[in-house]
């Protein structure tokens, strides 16, 4: 694992998990209105923008990041080993397939609506990649606000200012409800080492079990905040790996407690089916494995300052 | 998307899996000219509901003549079933199928989900078919045989022998039964179905294969590659809001309770349904506004909240990422301008511009009452719409 970790982060740095402010960025759709205004604002907060890729370039910058047509041009040009994506829906797959195949090792897919098939083939292909290389790509979302580790990176579209550097971990299926979160944390000064939304789709690249397996790995991460929401099986499999593996507290919370069955409610994932996916067994399952359930979602930052 | 049946069997044919003969009607007339199409044969008329339990529901009629024909329909079309899934309000029947009726020698049940878990298509069969699978799996749960399927090959011939056995199908059925299958994974596959359910699957007297009952749910971010599915999205009258939300680019659930909720994401939309319940209270709707909404769509988004006559108080709970809180704001007091409202309206902002839209709301001189944090703002709305 910590090899892995070091893939990703430079080797003398010792900051949160995934990313820090070494890591180096292309990001895919960045001429688009989404890809163009959150580049601005990762460059504002630090983050190292090393190119963009728009397939029909008309110049060579955007914001002063030089472009390219192709993600492997990119890589080839600037060493790019992270990659935001913020093409539409239609295109995403492909875009996930190009990062992959140019040698990006952690894909962060925004992206919100993209067929589950597309899912199904890309998850498929990552293993084949990981078993015919021996090296392993890294998909977080899609439907997601990616990651931040505090003060150091951003790859995501979360909002910088909320975010304090420090030593929770928070891994959540939301985008503004781990804002709330953070937010709360922060109010109680309770810094953050790396908050990752893995997104609300039903397939996803990256899942609770794999970003707490890095967080216990990691020595700048003394608590994990974990945020789930109804449908699937997600929060369950964590419990079983939090019950069997891991030394760290969790704080846990899931919404939609009061959401009725057979209702998407508004991610493609969250939606309760056959009786399967209930906020209930969630936090019964959490609860078993000695996860510090919050019932009041107001009540995480204080919940977590009465552990640490 | 879950579609109706007679959609779904229209799908199904197109992979050469069998269906009854039949067709949809929407009036009497259709139904008997259906009737007579398929030969006076003895038929079933089958209301065209998205639920499940529609046999024990009343909705399935058997017919032998063109006068039970005609009765069956009057008695189904505009008509309301409930079923044990269709929810309190129960659903209108608009259209019927009628379909000769097919003699049954054995039933058995097939689907194909997207299993979430194994992240594949997961083929799920049984011999007890025309069971709701619920009912199997209580019932029966050794006699649910699952294959996952593995998605860039498709079934395997080696999974279907292993299935038929299992089933127990003749041998000599065995090619007819091995294209069934691979048209279901077909269909299943180029459809973007998330759920593709045969139940039952007869087997005739004359030893063929017949698909009685078909559902299908298709994925939703997928309907952009197949348009004439899309064209085919309904909805129920109570749905009228929700199919106005889906106009508008939000996705809206209509929910039992009294204050309408306003939110950006859906898990603090559903953390903010949650919190009003902790503090005793029932949310009437969900509403997820979106991260680029505009402030045209905030009004519209706000409109639809006041155009449920249940809604007794509102909260407006953003945490402004991407979304600037000063757009919410002015969506909201555009919106509220124009209308006289007399119920209480908590607004609280969090993120991006939030002193920029606290002034908004403060120098438009409404009746607006600002709430800091989640708590906070549940407690207000509570508050407010208990003293009324």
């Amino acid at each position: 694992m910590l090899q892995k970790k070091l893939l990703w982060k430079s080797k003398n740095s010792n900051v949160g998990i995934l990313i820090d402010k070494n890591s180096r960025v292309v990001c895919q759709g960045i001429t688009g209105s989404a890809g163009s205004f959150h580049t601005r604002l990762m460059i504002e907060y630090g983050t190292n923008i090393v190119a963009g890729v728009t397939p029909g370039k008309k110049c060579d910058t955007h914001q002063n990041v030089p472009l390219f047509t192709s993600v492997s041009e990119a890589e080839r040009n600037t060493g790019a080993n992270i990659s935001i994506i913020f093409v539409p829906a239609v295109s995403a797959k492909d875009a996930v397939f190009e990062a992959a195949e140019a040698g990006i090792e952690l894909i962060v897919c925004i992206t919100e609506g993209m067929p589950v098939s597309d899912l199904v083939k890309i998850k498929k292909y990552f293993a084949l990649l990981s078993a015919a290389t021996g090296k392993a790509t890294k998909l977080i979302g899609p439907n997601c606000p990616g990651i931040i580790t505090p003060e150091e990176s951003k790859v995501g579209i979360m909002p910088g200012y909320i975010h304090k550097k420090g030593n929770i971990g928070i891994v959540s299926r939301s985008g503004t409800l781990t804002y709330e979160a953070v937010h709360q944390l922060t109010n109680n000064n309770l810094g953050q080492s790396t908050c990752i939304g893995i997104g609300g789709d039903q397939i996803i690249g990256t899942s609770f079990t794999d970003v707490l397996k890095l967080f216990e790995d990691d020595n700048d991460t003394d608590l994990v905040v974990l945020i789930g929401e109804i449908g699937g099986s997600a929060e369950e499999e964590a419990a079983e790996f939090i019950k069997n593996s891991m030394t760290k507290p969790v704080v846990g919370f899931i919404a939609g407690r009061t959401a009725p069955k057979e209702k998407r409610m508004g991610h493609a994932g969250a939606i309760i089916s056959d009786n399967k996916g209930t906020a209930k067994g969630k936090i019964d399952a959490l609860k078993e494995a000695g996860v510090i359930m919050v019932e009041n979602p107001a009540n995480i930052g204080k919940t977590v300052l009465k552990i640490v | 998307m879950k579609i109706s049946e007679y959609q779904a069997k229209t799908i199904l044919s197109k992979y050469g899996i069998p269906v009854p003969q039949g067709n949809i009607a929407r009036s009497q007339d259709e139904a008997v000219k259906v009737f007579h199409h398929i030969g006076r044969k003895p038929c079933v008329v089958k209301a065209q509901i998205l639920t499940g339990g529609r046999g024990k529901g009343g909705g399935i009629k058997f017919a032998r003549s063109e006068q039970e024909v005609q009765d069956a329909s009057s008695q189904l079309l505009g008509s309301t079933i409930s079923t044990s899934q269709s929810g309190m309000a129960g659903m209108e029947v608009r259209k019927l199928l009628v379909e000769e009726a097919i003699n049954i020698d054995r039933e058995i049940y097939l689907a194909i989900i997207l299993d979430r878990r194994s992240e594949s298509p997961m083929l799920i069969i049984s011999t007890e078919g025309g069971m709701e699978i619920e009912e199997i799996s209580a019932k029966f749960p050794e006699k649910i045989l699952k294959e996952r399927i593995e998605p860039l090959f498709g079934i395997h011939k080696f999974q279907i022998r292993r299935i038929a056995q299992a089933l127990n199908i003749d041998h000599a059925m065995l090619s007819a039964f091995s294209s069934l299958l691979s048209g279901l994974f077909n269909a299943f596959s180029e459809n973007d179905c998330l759920l593709l359910e045969i139940n039952p699957l007869i087997i005739t007297g004359n030893r063929e294969f017949c698909a009685v009952d078909a559902k299908i749910n298709i994925d939703d971010n997928a309907l952009y590659r197949h348009e004439e599915i899309a064209k085919w999205r309904e909805f129920e009258k109570h749905e009228e809001l929700e199919a106005k939300a889906s106009e508008f680019g939000f996705s809206y659930i209509s929910l039992d309770g009294n204050i309408g909720c306003m939110v950006n994401g859906a898990g603090l939309a559903m953390a903010t349904m949650d919190i009003i319940k902790l503090y005793g209270m029932t949310p009437a709707n969900f509403l997820d506004v979106g991260g680029n909404a505009t402030v045209e769509k905030v009004k519209h988004a706000f409109n639809l909240i006041l155009s449920d006559p249940k809604v007794k108080g509102v909260l407006v709970n953003i945490f402004g990422g991407i979304m600037k809180c000063d757009t919410i704001a002015t969506g909201i007091t555009e919106a509220v301008s124009n209308i006289n409202i007399d119920i209480p309206l908590v607004v609280r902002l969090e993120g991006t511009n939030k002193d920029l839209a606290k002034k908004i709301l403060d120098d438009s001189g409404l009746e607006i009452i600002s709430a800091d944090g989640m708590q906070d703002a549940a407690e207000k709305i509570v508050m407010e719409v208990k003293k009324q």
